[in-house]
């Protein structure tokens, strides 16, 4: 199983702050359009992942047991 | 206190000086990032911000390597708090060290600049009649603009 967390806009839109695939592997690009399917308006095409607090490429891959998260842009300072 | 935290309380910009300050350091600059009440003519009644803590603090350590080999001997601390901040109040800490003010000046502001790109902290403005989740690809919201 792979874990997903969301933050700022997709945590509110997902109304949740994490969840649990079950999945033994997918891709970056698998996983953002995962998303995009399950939450209309999630803007995948905007969104950069991390695996395991990495950030990552479309190619990557995802195992079960890794921890994503959806990086929306990001505005601190 | 961590030379490189997220913190979810008033920022003492002081205990950061003091980390970075040393016999060989004739230089400390400190940059602090403050809430600002008015963006592009809109009032903001108060930020908040959220942060994916353990990713951004290990991003924040990175930058802090990146400006120790560029400018060698700079020694470098950054906060950044998350949460609810009112106008004026210090969101990101900035303070490096170095033996000559140049690279203290110049690393200083590489470090804000990478924070805006890499650092997994989001920031939400909440206005009189709404709120919007800021990211740095997205347009200003258009009515931010007209708005006086």
């Amino acid at each position: 199983m792979i874990k997903v967390n969301y933050f700022a806009r997709l945590r509110e839109l997902t109304g949740k702050g994490e969840e649990t695939l079950e999945r033994d592997s997918m891709t970056v690009a698998e996983l953002l359009n995962w998303a995009e399917e399950t939450y209309p308006g999630f803007g995948a095409d905007t969104i950069q992942v991390a695996v395991n607090e990495e950030y990552a490429l479309k190619d990557d891959v995802i195992q079960s047991g890794d921890v994503c998260a959806f990086i929306p842009p990001v505005s601190g300072g | 206190m961590k030379p490189f935290e997220i913190v979810e309380t008033p920022i003492d910009v002081q205990k950061y000086m003091d980390y970075v300050l040393h016999p060989s350091a004739g230089a400390v600059t400190v940059f602090t990032g403050n809430v600002r009440e008015f963006t592009h003519g809109v009032k903001t009644l108060y930020l908040s911000y959220e942060a994916y803590i353990p990713m951004a603090e290990k991003k924040m350590a990175e930058i802090g390597a990146e400006m120790e080999e560029r400018w060698p001997g700079v020694r470098v601390a950054i906060a950044h708090r998350i949460g609810e901040l009112q106008i004026s109040d210090i969101a990101v800490v900035i303070a490096v060290s170095s033996p000559h003010r140049k690279a203290a000046y110049e690393a200083n502001e590489y470090a804000i600049d990478r924070i805006k790109e890499v650092v997994p902290i989001w920031k939400k403005e909440i206005w009189e009649d709404g709120e919007e989740w800021i990211g740095a690809q997205k347009k200003y919201p258009e009515k931010g603009v007209e708005r006086k």
